[in-house]
């Protein structure tokens, strides 16, 4: 007779458990912080297009672009509150564009 | 035990629904990500022209369009955080704001287009048609590919009109906010697409 009230326990507590996860409030400030990150990046970037650096300043500029898209990913798309399958994807997706971005530039450079 | 038989058979994944925006997100990556890996293979194959050409931008109208993107996908982030917090006024107002960023990004957008066009620096006209093969593929690109996000600014705008008369109508609210969440995320991804193009059409020169 006792049996069931532990096996319903613990079902209770990860449906508690789930619904807070997806429930988490960002506050405004978080937000308004990582755009004040976003505009510095942004005025680094321009600043540093500025001074002609050559193939360094390409590097620097896909750098904080990169930065900068991290960011957005992270807080503006909530993935750091997420379920784990969401950052997987995300993180699949884009080791598949760096892959086929490398690969291409391999058979072009080499070929 | 009513409210517990209500709350099962209304049917509803929110999870799911924001799996499919996702898969729908990543479609779009891998379609951007196509087009700049053209743009990367011919602009290391004609550097030099493609050098020549993007001092045709202006940088301080890129820069511009940048912040109000970037301001733009904060408030729309924040329109969730309002949400969630019941506050249905201030989610329409930072809604409001972020179709009005929209708005101003597309004007600017015209001002660019029109004072290029103006000047005959359009894809298949005479002046860019003697222009040497890269600064070609140079315009052919920054056309398309700006015309492309811009499309998507279109779209996100109907979206987001869409989800601001959804808040109003109360069918978004505190506890049924996957919608807006959904439009954010678009809202998002366009701002993702553009902090790529703006270094790499107009600062890598």
């Amino acid at each position: 007779m006792d049996i069931p009230i532990p096996v319903t326990l613990p079902n209770n507590l990860t449906i508690c458990k789930m619904s807070a996860e997806s429930k988490h409030i960002t506050p405004y400030r978080l937000y308004a912080v990582v755009l004040v990150v976003l505009l510095f990046l942004t005025t680094i970037t321009i600043i540093a297009a500025t001074l002609d650096a050559g193939a360094f300043g390409v590097t620097l500029a896909l750098v904080i672009a990169s930065v900068k898209v991290i960011l957005v990913l992270i807080y503006f798309m909530h993935l750091k509150f997420d379920h784990l399958i969401f950052k997987i994807f995300a993180a699949m997706v884009f080791f598949l564009l760096a892959l086929v971005i490398a690969i291409t530039f391999i058979d072009y450079l080499y070929r | 035990m009513d409210n517990q038989t209500s709350a099962i058979t209304e049917h509803r994944d929110d999870t799911g629904a924001k799996l499919g925006m996702w898969i729908f997100i990543f479609t779009e990556l891998l379609l951007f990500g196509g087009l700049f890996l053209v743009y990367a293979v011919f602009r290391a194959k004609y550097s030099q022209d493609f050098h020549i050409a993007a001092f045709q931008l202006n940088v301080f109208m890129g820069a511009l369009n940048t912040a109000i993107l970037l301001i733009s996908s904060m408030t729309v982030a924040m329109s969730v955080t309002a949400i969630q917090k019941n506050d249905k006024r201030l989610a329409l107002l930072l809604l409001s704001i972020t179709l009005a960023l929209a708005g101003a990004f597309l004007f600017n957008k015209y001002l660019e287009w029109g004072g290029k066009i103006h000047h005959q620096l359009y894809p298949g006209s005479d002046v860019v048609m003697s222009l040497k093969h890269g600064q070609i593929l140079f315009f052919g690109l920054y056309y398309f590919m700006t015309g492309l996000h811009a499309l998507h600014i279109v779209i996100g705008m109907i979206l987001l009109m869409y989800i601001a008369y959804s808040v109003a109508k109360g069918k978004t609210n505190q506890s049924n906010y996957v919608l807006l969440e959904n439009g954010g995320l678009y809202w998002h991804l366009v701002d993702l697409i553009w902090i790529f193009l703006f270094p790499l059409l107009y600062l890598i020169t």
